[in-house]
């Protein structure tokens, strides 16, 4: 089955160019170039994925989330960006995206990161890999105390299968070298992404909150 | 031992225990007793009739003090000690002018107090302008706050003697004529400032605004300069090369990375002293260039760049090498993770691999350039390649504490 999608973004140029790429790959249901006019358009096309630009005007990637969740709690978002500031990336999952790719990514590898999606994974580029590697750093400030303290570290293995997305390998490469099986890598993926939107660790809120996205 | 622990100690005022002169507290230690009986004494003194502030100003007089002041400098008195010793000294001169009033060595209540007040205030301001400046080192030294207590001082000073002049004014029945000018300013002013309010608060608001709108025009005149520097140069010249997609793929890349370096406020080249991430970041960039492929460079962590740290950058930068040379289309990913006590760098291509048992002898790249300098300062290279998987190199330097 072919997943659906919209894509958002301000850029024109771009928009016809992912279209483009896509095409045959995935179901390409419409495109939006604002928050409101974004908005509009997922709720009456109801795709499987949005790919979402972070920054746009009106509130950005962000705040598309925001307005769509109230009618369609279980709306999946791709981020799709130029951006490789931490605080976008951090921010943009943190607002409720399932995943992160910069828009130097080719079209197959595109359309495999939006099945996945789709499919309810979680879609890490090596560089949010290394986001969130350094911002669960065992060195890094202690989490307040009354938080789950569980939601505020990576396991070993958790780890592990992020240093190898960050050192640039697929699910299904790790799986190999880590002899384990690709739904696995794929569920420690997806835990890292639940701790990535819960954990109220330092560094996680002040990247979101540098970009006024999350308050 | 020389003290003769039953002799008294000599009578001295003790600045230390003092609450106005320290007269009290000599007595008290001299005799042996609760000074509190002595300033007891000294009040009900003073309050019948005067005689306990002559005597208590006689003796302040006759006995010696003890100690340092412990007010004086070069200490800087706490705000709290000398305005104690400035109230007492006020009170005690208070008492003195109620007993001469009582004894009618009296000129008149219009003129002592506000005399009294005005000398009060002149003399604070005297102090103020007397005292000679500070040399700057002295008044860092003394912290922020002096400046403060100074200003304070004067302000003081001042409020005084214009209290005075107003009391003065006043027990003359000098400000009636002054009252009813006095009014007539206060409702000029009211009606004023009721219309003229809006008008200055339109003129502020519009200067804020023309100043905003300077500093953005500033900065629109900055990014279009830099703009037009560096990108629109660099699409210029994308549009000459266009026939030759290995040059416009390696002039769009070196752009981005300008044009984050200077969006995310990083220099554009990392100098000498940089850190190791940056120094890897500018080794990948300089590779790219030269081998016209794309490299992703992931760093988590960041350390000095050290001895250690530039072994393991040299090595790095030769594994790029390889990896460009041999990755093909594919992008090369790179993964450092520095930190105080160990440096990892892994370096992977997806190219076709190799058998690294098949490689001449005399290819010092990878046996020298890799191996042997990570084994020179303690780490450890290790290549991991297969026919067809792509090659990745790990570089691991434990560091020495």
């Amino acid at each position: 089955m072919t997943p659906s999608v919209v894509i958002v973004d301000d850029h024109h140029l771009f928009r016809a160019g992912v279209r483009a790429e896509l095409d045959g790959l995935v179901d390409v249901l419409g495109d939006a170039a604002g928050v409101e006019e974004a908005v509009l358009a997922i709720v009456e096309l109801e795709p499987d994925v949005v790919l979402l630009d972070v920054q746009m005007p009106g509130g950005g990637g962000a705040q598309v989330i925001r307005d769509v969740v109230r009618s369609r709690p279980g709306q999946r978002f791709l981020a799709l960006s130029v951006s490789d500031a931490a605080e976008d990336v951090i921010a943009i999952i943190r607002a409720g995206a399932r995943g992160y790719v910069t828009k130097t990514i080719s079209g197959p590898e595109l359309a495999d990161a939006v099945r996945r999606v789709a499919g309810g994974d979680a879609v890490f580029s090596p560089q949010l890999a290394g986001f969130v590697l350094d911002a669960f750093a065992a060195s890094g400030q202690a989490p307040p105390a009354h938080v789950d303290a569980e939601l505020d570290q990576l396991t070993a293995r958790e780890r592990e299968v992020l240093r190898h997305i960050a050192r640039g390998y697929m699910y299904k490469e790790i799986a190999a070298r880590l002899q384990i099986s690709a739904r696995t890598v794929e569920a420690h993926v997806s835990a890292v992404l639940r701790k990535l939107q819960l954990s109220s660790r330092h560094e996680l809120s002040r990247w979101a909150v540098e970009r006024r996205l999350v308050d | 031992m020389t003290a003769v622990p039953d002799q008294p100690p000599p009578l001295r005022r003790d600045r230390a225990g003092a609450i106005a002169g320290g007269v009290c507290s000599a007595l008290g230690r001299r005799l042996g007793v609760d000074p509190v009986v002595f300033r007891v004494a000294f009040v009900a003194g003073s309050a019948a009739g005067g005689v306990g502030v002559l005597i208590y100003l006689l003796a302040w007089a006759a006995i010696p003090a003890e100690g340092e002041r412990r007010w004086s400098p070069p200490r800087v008195p706490g705000s709290r000690e000398s305005w104690q010793v400035a109230s007492g000294i006020g009170l005690l001169v208070l008492a003195v002018l109620l007993l001469f009033r009582e004894w009618d060595l009296w000129i008149g209540d219009a003129l002592v107090w506000p005399v009294v007040l005005a000398s009060a205030g002149g003399a604070l301001i005297w102090r103020q302008s007397a005292a000679t400046p500070a040399p700057p080192a002295a008044r860092d030294a003394r912290g922020p706050r002096s400046g403060g207590t100074a200003l304070g001082r004067g302000a003081l000073g001042v409020a005084l003697v214009v209290c005075a002049g107003v009391v003065f004014l006043y027990l003359n029945d000098a400000l009636r004529p002054a009252r009813d000018v006095l009014l007539a300013v206060v409702a000029l002013v009211v009606v004023l400032t009721l219309i003229l309010a809006p008008l200055w608060l339109r003129l502020a608001r519009g200067l804020a605004e023309e100043r905003g709108e300077r500093i953005r025009s500033q900065e629109r005149a900055e990014l279009a300069a830099h703009l037009h520097d560096s990108v629109l140069q660099t699409l210029a010249l994308m549009q000459r090369r266009a026939d030759d997609p290995k040059v416009v793929a390696g002039l769009a890349r070196r752009q981005e990375r300008e044009l984050r370096a200077w969006l995310n406020g990083r220099p554009a080249a990392a100098g000498q002293g940089g850190t190791f991430a940056a120094a890897l970041q500018s080794a990948a960039a300089e590779v790219e260039e030269a081998h016209h492929v794309e490299i992703d460079v992931v760093a988590v962590g960041d350390c000095s760049l050290d001895q250690d740290a530039e072994a393991v950058l040299g090595a790095a930068r030769e594994a790029l090498v390889n990896a460009a040379k041999f990755a093909g289309e594919h992008p090369v990913s790179v993964y450092a993770e520095a930190g105080a006590e160990r440096i990892e760098v892994f370096v992977r291509d997806r190219g076709p691999g190799f058998d690294p048992g098949a490689v001449p002898g005399d290819r010092r790249g990878l046996r020298e350039s890799v191996h042997g300098r990570m084994r020179r300062h303690g780490g450890e290279a290790v290549v991991h390649t297969g026919d067809g998987e792509g090659t990745e190199v790990e570089l691991t330097l434990e560091r020495r504490p």
